[in-house]
Formats: C-alpha cells, structure tokens, sequence
C-alpha cells in the first residue's frame, strides 16, 4: 500500500526540486561554467565542472543512499493540521495545501527502509522545497517514528538534513519537536543502534539544534551552510562582517563541529562504512552469542 | 518606565497619591473618596490585564522590575549557593545556578538570567547565553542526578545568543545536548517559564516532568519580531505576529506545551515582585511533592512521553 503510494503519486508538471537554475542548459552558480542539466543530475546534482553541490531532490537523495530498489517508504501516513489557526500573508493550511500539490507529499520530509550497501537502514530525508524543511509537528513525528522503528527492526538511522528550523506556523509545537525528536533518538541508543546524521544545505535553527547534532558520527556536505542562527540574523546582531566560510561545512570541520566534510560523490560509501564499523563492537559479540546458543541445543 | 497601556492606571495611583497629601497637609477627612478611587483602581488594573493582547502580554514579559532569576534563587530558596563555571571556557553570566533549599529539600537550580538594570543587563547578556551557559547548566544535572537532588530551571531568555563566537563554539550542538540531558535525568525536574522563554535557548533548560509558566510569560518558537520580519518582511508587524504565534501562557496551556499556569498578582510580576516570587515557590513545592514519590525510571518515562507526545496532525487524507 505504502510503497504502491509512493509510484502512484502523478506530479510529471511539477518544477524539479533542486536550486539549479532550469533549463537545458544552465549556468553554474559557482564556477559559471555552462553545464548540461542531464549531466548535472546524473551527477548527483553536482557541478561537474567545479564540485559544487546543488541541493537535490528528496528522490534522488533516497536513491544515492539505499541500494536499487530496496527502499520502502513509511512516511504519508499524517498531515498537519492548523492548531494555532495561523494567518500570515495566507492561511497555513493554503500554504500548506500548495506544497502538497506541488512536491507531492504531505509533509517536509520522506522516510523509509533500506538497505545501504547491504546493511539495513531506516533513512530520512527533509526536503528543504517544502515550506523550506521546517519542522513542525508531522516532521517531528515522522523523525520520531522512524526512529523508533529503526530501534525496533534494528536499522541503522541515516538523517540527511536540509532545513530552516522549526515551523513558525505551529508556533510553541513546533520547538517542542525538538525534544520530541530527540527523546525517540534514544530508543536506537538503548539498543547501540549507530545514527549517522548527514548535514546538507542549509541545516539551522530548531533542527540543527535537535536531532540533527546528535548523531554518534556527524557527516556534513561540502559548502553547506550549517547554523542555528542564521548569518544575517547575527549581522544584524553585532553589526560586522562575517569571517569568510563562516557556518559553513569546512569551517565547522576545523572547529571540531562535524566529524568529516564528505563529498556527495563518496557519501553513500563512506555512511556504509562508517556504519559497518560501529555496528560491529555491538552486533558481533550478539551473534557469537546466538551461534553459542545454537551449538549448545 | 510605564508600559503604554498601565499609563491610566498610573495616573489613577497619582492621583490617590495626590489626594492622600492633601487630605493629610489640610487635615480634612477624605477617607471615602480614596476608597472610592482605590476602589476604582484595583477594577481598572483587573479589567486592564484581565484583557491585554498576546502584544501587550509580550511587553510586560519583558518589562523593567519583573522578577529576575536572580530574585527567586535569593528569594524562594533558602541558603542559595551559586557554583560558577563549565569546567571548559569560562563562566556565562546569563546563566546562574547553584544548590538551596526550597522547603524541606535541596535541589538543583538553573536559571536565565536578565539584568535588573541596564549595566547588569550588558553583563548578562539581557540573558542570551552563550554555549558555555548551557555547559555549566548540564554540569548541574549531572551534579543533581549524582546527589539525587531534583532540578528546577526557572526560564527567561530571548533566545541563545546569536554571535560569531557562540556558533563558532557549538551552540546548536549544546542546545540539543541539553535537550537530552534533561529527557535523561533520574530525579524529579520543574521548569519554569517566569519572562521570555525565548526558542530553543529556552527549551534547552525546559525538558522538564512538569513545565509551569507565570500568567504574564511568554514561550515561542521565534520572536514576535523576528517572525514578522519573515513573514510580513516587516518587524513592525510584530504585534500581528504576537497574535499569530499564540505565546501567551494560557494559549500555551490549551496546546499542552505547559502544565500550569501560576496567576500574578493583579497589575503584573513587576509590580508585585515579592508576592509573585511566593506564588512561584508555592507552585514549585507543590509540583516537587507530587513528583518526590516517583521511581528513577518513572521519572525518565513520563518526562520522555511528556515530550513524545508533543505536536498536532492527522491521519493524511
């Protein structure tokens, strides 16, 4: 049901997800080198030319990080509803209704089952197009649940991140999803379960404030910009310039922030890797335990 | 200075003032016309702050003489022994904790801290902490959970200060790990929120089994100002925001995010500072008594359910 959802789901007139300018052909944000737009999203959404990473699709994010046809969706199953009957420029629920339409999803993030070079995984993915990744009260739950449920099935949790915090629209729910997040984070760290947060741009606010600064290892691709103010809220702040590279992946790095900047190309290994290493202090010595048992019936 | 809209009451106290001298200096009896006017004025203060907007709420959250962190830790607790320091950069001023006694128990107490004037306010950073604030805060929980002391925060911040350093230092990253060291705490935790509980900076000491706010408080998402500055691309839009964000304590209370909400006396915390540092005592005794007789894992599994079970949604159509 979930998964028929998932490739039933029509949006063939919608604008694609990503920040790279459309067209055939597109001028790099970056280096301003002309690039193929097929070549740029067979490249990951990568500049071929220069290396620099365009945000990218919640799709093309699953399929870079699971194995060919292995993903199984959870996500879908809530929706928001309007508990402060916010108004701004338009009602929330019309907000709301439009992003629905036009990403084809209810909510501000998808999550599912995988298998990540073998291993299995539970993953989410936000996706920044949708009211711009922010958290209020169904991407907390999802976060939540996929969680819990990676802890139950005993899946490795793999966030990728891209937000711009908490969702202003759900008002004071919106920043308890950050306690909400990270109280269902424990469930994987009671049963030694790895989590692997992967901090794409941008990640700030109430989200690089939770779940996403959690992760037992902290990936972070290159050039994101990663705060939890925002650099022109702290311009208007003190009133100076910002160092240059300030927030970003690389800055963070050398503050000993994130455990590694990972290119996009190199990340589907590298969060396998990573993964294998850690689970194996806790999975092995429950295995030869299972064999013991085994031996001795 | 007055808030805009205590400017009549003001000039009604003035005005009973003015009457009580001359009555005195001309030794003529006017006892029933003061009555009258005071009369008069605990009405007006009644129907004023029975009635303010989610703004004029706001304003007075933020008001000059309402009762600072500072007043409670010397005034509801007995014998308040501050302790200094995160071990590791240095001692934020915008956050004072240390060990007293409320009542028959010690406990541990955290609170944000804004100045009472404008000197002390520059060196406390009008309550913005820094990530080394939040440090010191989680040595304290460890310190409560090591002597079994129970832990009251008492909230009122803008929000985490928004600077180079302080990104530079983690603040993302201690506010979340101070989320998660209160959902791990073994003892009993009270938070409450007595100005501005600004954002995460504010939730990252509000991870609590019961979470109190006093009537005139406010606890949001975002500033008013900086939501209108987004939304409407205007921060004069503030007052709309303040509506929109539904801050207010008993907002709050309808949408579960706190537990109770503790009443000021009439005309606002600023004007009765001693009275409202009672009632905040007397609440929190009741909360810790209620909570004293709870297990260690009891403790834990309501605080988390009291945060899992966070937020609004439906099943999808």
């Amino acid at each position: 049901m979930a998964l028929e959802r998932w490739f039933r789901r029509n949006r063939p007139t919608r604008k694609e997800d990503d920040n790279a300018p459309a067209g055939l052909w597109l001028k790099c944000e970056a280096c301003n080198a002309q690039i193929y737009r097929k070549d740029l999203v067979a490249n990951a959404y990568v500049c071929p030319e220069c290396g620099h990473h365009y945000r990218m699709p919640v799709e093309a994010r699953v399929e870079l990080l699971t194995d060919a046809g292995t993903f199984e969706p959870w996500s879908g199953e809530i929706e928001a509803e309007d508990p402060l009957g916010f108004v701004d420029t338009q009602p929330y629920p019309e907000r709301l209704e439009k992003n629905r339409q036009k990403h084809g999803r209810p909510d501000a993030v998808q999550t599912g089952a995988g298998l990540l070079d073998g291993q299995p995984i539970a993953l989410v993915v936000m996706d920044f197009f949708f009211l711009g990744g922010s958290m209020g009260s169904v991407v907390g739950e999802e976060i939540a649940r996929a969680a819990e449920r990676a802890a139950a099935e005993r899946r490795s949790l793999v966030v990728v991140t891209a937000s711009g915090g908490a969702r202003m629209q759900e008002g004071a729910l919106s920043l308890m999803q950050m306690a909400k997040t990270t109280v269902a984070l424990e469930a994987l760290s009671a049963r030694r379960l790895p989590y692997i947060s992967v901090l794409t741009d941008p990640t700030t606010g109430g989200v690089t404030a939770s779940f996403a600064t959690l992760g037992d290892v902290i990936y972070a691709e290159p050039g994101a910009l990663i705060s939890f103010a925002g650099p022109r809220v702290i311009q208007q702040t003190i009133k100076q310039e910002l160092p240059e590279g300030f927030q970003r992946s690389e800055f963070l790095l050398e503050k000993g922030m994130v455990d590694d900047v990972v290119p996009r190309k190199a990340l589907k290994e590298r969060v396998a890797a990573t993964i294998r290493l850690l689970r194996a202090g806790a999975d092995e010595p429950a295995a030869a335990k299972e064999a013991t048992r085994a031996a001795a019936l | 200075m007055p808030l805009p809209f205590e400017k009549p009451i003001d000039d009604l106290e003035a005005k009973i003032e003015e009457m009580r001298a001359y009555a005195s200096e001309q030794g003529i009896d006017l006892v029933d016309e003061i009555a009258r006017l005071e009369e008069r004025l605990q009405r007006l203060k009644r129907e004023t702050f029975d009635n303010l907007t989610r703004w004029q709420r706001v304003q007075v959250a933020r008001a000059a003489g309402r009762p600072t962190a500072m007043d409670y830790l010397q005034g509801a607790f007995e014998g308040f022994t501050e302790l200094h320091g995160d071990r590791t950069l240095g001692d934020d001023p915008a956050i004072v904790a240390g060990v007293g006694r409320l009542g028959e128990r010690s406990v541990v107490v955290v609170g944000q801290q804004k100045g009472r004037d404008t000197k002390e306010n520059i060196h406390r950073n009008f309550g913005m902490s820094h990530p080394s604030g939040y440090r010191k805060a989680m040595r304290m929980f460890d310190l409560a959970d090591k002597f079994r002391l129970p832990v009251v925060t008492l909230i009122d911040t803008p929000g985490a200060y928004p600077g180079i350093a302080a990104e530079e230092q983690g603040q993302a990253w201690v506010i979340a790990e101070s989320i998660r060291r209160m959902t791990r705490l073994t003892v009993p935790a009270v938070s409450v929120v007595i100005g501005e509980g600004g954002s995460g900076g504010a939730l990252a000491m509000g991870v609590a089994n019961r979470v109190l706010i006093l009537e005139n408080a406010i606890y949001s998402v975002i500033s008013p100002e900086s939501c209108a500055a987004i939304l409407w691309r205007d921060a004069a839009e503030a007052e709309k925001a303040a509506e929109a964000l539904k801050l207010t304590a008993y907002d709050l209370l309808e949408l579960g995010v706190v537990d109770r909400v503790i009443d000021e006396p009439v005309g606002g915390a600023h004007k009765s500072r001693e009275e409202t540092v009672r009632r905040v005592r007397d609440a929190v005794l009741q909360e810790l008594a209620s909570l004293s007789s709870q297990t260690p894992d009891a403790l834990q599994e309501q605080r988390r359910d009291r945060f899992r079970s966070q937020g609004r949604f439906r099943d999808a159509a």
